[in-house]
């Protein structure tokens, strides 16, 4: 009998990208653009100009002052965010969410616009921590509402967070203009880099620390991903998971918020590119979202610098159109699947 | 022992599984029957700690499983639903590798490598090992699945409806594979079958149910019984030797 070969089906590829070198590529595009934003702007900072200058002289403060500042916010806002949107995708089970599609930013934003009618005092680690807060109201409340929703409803799920930040943003302009803070809430809900120096940025690596706590539990983040019954099934406590994931969530978004300001698409673009080359087993995805988004963010906060030398376009601008560009071809890509 | 005592769940005014109480798990495999919404994957939901009975209790093992910790149960039991949608692109791998979960807790172990080994060979997914969920055929996918809880070795395997999907060859390997996961590695296999000639061919024990309550438990030759499955599903069905096997006819 030679009918039938069995051994035809072992012979097929195995269909896998070749991606190590991806991610050589990535590491590589990092540290290129991290030296090169540590040297590019309106001052005159190169390697050449610090060396010869010495530690006092005006290059090295430059340098000490503002540029490694704003380098590290940009590596630690680019990799965070693209974390929280990981997480939040895991935890809803649609690829399209992340803070800024589900309210969760809006939230955040309203607890600052609190703080300030509020506490108009308090110090920023305050304000952070109100706003993480909201955002931990804002993740329960969308986790709540997309319950009603079928999961395979995939459009439909950010379809509702984006409502529902609407809503939540409408009250936040609302009481703004009302109160006159109107300017204030302008500043950080476009995200930008421009004013981050030494002392104002070191919120982040609380926001860096939670890409680590995402790490630690990223097995965890994986197989709730596959849905509450198999979780169940795997002797994981579901609400237990699903909690860190949303202080993770919250805490990375209040962060970047009080630093940067808002910067959309990010966690949404960043994990989907990822997902599409090696796909979404947490624990593998983690490193690469973070490189992928630390290198998205740092592209287009050069872009923000140079383009309109020496004046800066807001980074929320760039990120937005080249952010924009690159969900409708995941969106229109993903629509031409068989299911 | 699976032991349900006196079992019940509602939904609004419907009474799903009405006041069960049975034992599953003392023979190799026991194949569960009945008609669309007789209530078996909501019997199996409830074993499986997923739904909240309304009434009665359900021990695996004397562990009452509404009180036990859920991490000490997954070592002892696992539940393969009947409907499996897996949004995240995971590989065959990867989801075979999370069924060992209850074991390591997310690091692997020389031993874990080797169910994990075992149990995608044993499903004939090592072609398919680095692919994606989504990039598989719904029986290769159904496969996996079936591949995850093997490597999650539980003493108790309940399987709702494990055949869906599956081509002639796959659907008897699978059953030949439940018979051997009962007979060589000794353990009790609970599985939803909608075929009667498969079960009565592979299972040892037959449990029918019909509107909330068990109608019928009996060895399977027992329950190849015109009279017996008439009632079950509520339609005809003649029942015929060959080579001295019972054979239900149900194609009118
Ligand atoms: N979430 C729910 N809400 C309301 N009714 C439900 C729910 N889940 C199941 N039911 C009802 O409970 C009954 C039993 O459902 P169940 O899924 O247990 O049936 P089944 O025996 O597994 O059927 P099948 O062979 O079609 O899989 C059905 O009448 C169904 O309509
Ligand atoms: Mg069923």
């Amino acid at each position: 009998m030679t009918t039938l070969d069995r051994t035809s089906t072992s012979t097929l590829p195995h269909l896998r990208p070749r991606r190590s070198w991806v991610g050589v590529l990535v590491g590589v595009l990092l540290v290129v653009l991290a030296l090169t934003s540590l040297f590019v702007g309106v001052s005159d900072v190169s390697p050449a100009s610090v060396l010869t200058g010495g530690p006092d002289s005006d290059a090295a403060f430059l340098l000490v002052a503002s540029r490694i500042p704003r380098t590290l916010a940009v590596i630690l806002v680019g990799a965070s965010l693209g974390i929280a949107g990981l997480i939040m995708q895991m935890l809803v089970r649609n690829k399209f969410v992340e803070p800024s599609t589900t309210g969760v930013t809006e939230f955040a934003s309203l607890g600052m616009l609190t703080t300030m009618v509020f506490f108009p005092g308090l110090a920023v680690v305050g304000k952070m921590g109100v706003a993480a807060a909201f955002g931990l109201v804002g993740t329960w409340v969308f986790l709540r509402v997309v319950r009603f929703v079928p999961v395979r409803q995939l459009v439909l799920v950010p379809l509702v967070g984006i409502m529902l930040g609407g809503v939540v943003g409408a009250v936040t302009t609302f009481f703004a203009y009302r109160l006159d803070l109107l300017q204030s809430l302008g500043q950080w809900s476009q995200g930008s880099f421009a004013t981050i120096m030494q002392g104002r940025y070191e919120f982040l690596w609380i926001a860096g620390a939670m890409v680590v706590v995402a790490w630690i539990a990223a097995d965890r983040f994986s197989v709730i991903g596959l849905g509450e019954e198999f979780a169940t099934n795997l002797g994981l406590d579901y609400r237990r998971v699903v909690a860190v994931g949303m202080l993770v969530i919250a805490v990375i978004t209040a962060a970047v918020l009080v630093t940067a300001g808002m910067i959309p698409f990010l966690g949404l673009v960043v994990p989907n590119v990822v997902s599409l080359i090696i796909g979404d087993n947490v624990r593998r995805a983690i490193p690469w979202v973070a490189g992928t988004g630390a290198v998205f963010v740092l592209a287009c906060d050069l872009i923000a610098r140079v383009v309109r030398m020496p004046y800066e376009i807001p980074l929320s601008v760039i990120v937005g159109v080249v952010g924009a560009v690159l969900f409708l071809w995941l969106l229109l890509r993903r629509g031409s699947r068989a299911h | 022992m699976i032991a349900l005592e006196n079992v019940t769940k509602r939904y609004g005014s419907q009474t799903v599984v009405d006041d069960v109480s049975i034992s599953l798990g003392e023979e190799g495999v026991t194949a569960l029957i009945g008609p669309n919404g007789a209530g078996k994957s909501t019997l199996f939901g409830l074993v499986g700690r997923l739904l909240k009975p309304d009434g009665g209790r359900v021990t695996v093992d004397g562990m009452d499983v509404a009180t036990t910790a859920s991490s000490t149960l997954a070592t002892t039991l696992a539940v393969l639903r009947q409907d499996n949608h897996v949004a995240a692109r995971l590989t065959v791998r990867d989801l075979v590798e999370f069924g060992r979960f209850p074991h390591s807790r997310g690091r692997l172990t020389v031993e874990d490598r080797d169910h994990i080994e075992r149990a995608i060979s044993y499903l004939d997914l090592d072609a398919y090992r680095g692919r994606f969920l989504d990039e598989l055929s719904g029986g290769q996918r159904q496969r996996a699945f079936i591949a995850m809880v093997l490597a999650q070795d539980t003493k108790y395997v309940l399987l709702d409806e494990p055949l869906n999907n599956l081509d002639l060859r796959h659907m008897a390997e699978i059953m030949r594979l439940i018979r051997r996961m009962a007979d060589e590695l000794g353990k009790r296999i609970v599985v939803v079958l909608h075929d009667i000639n498969v079960a009565a061919r592979y299972a040892d024990r037959i449990v029918a149910m019909r509107d909330g309550v068990v109608v019928a438990d009996a060895p399977a030759r027992e329950i190849m019984r015109p009279e017996v499955l008439g009632a079950v599903y509520d339609t005809p069905v003649d029942v015929r030797e060959i080579d001295g096997k019972p054979v239900a006819l149900y194609y009118g």
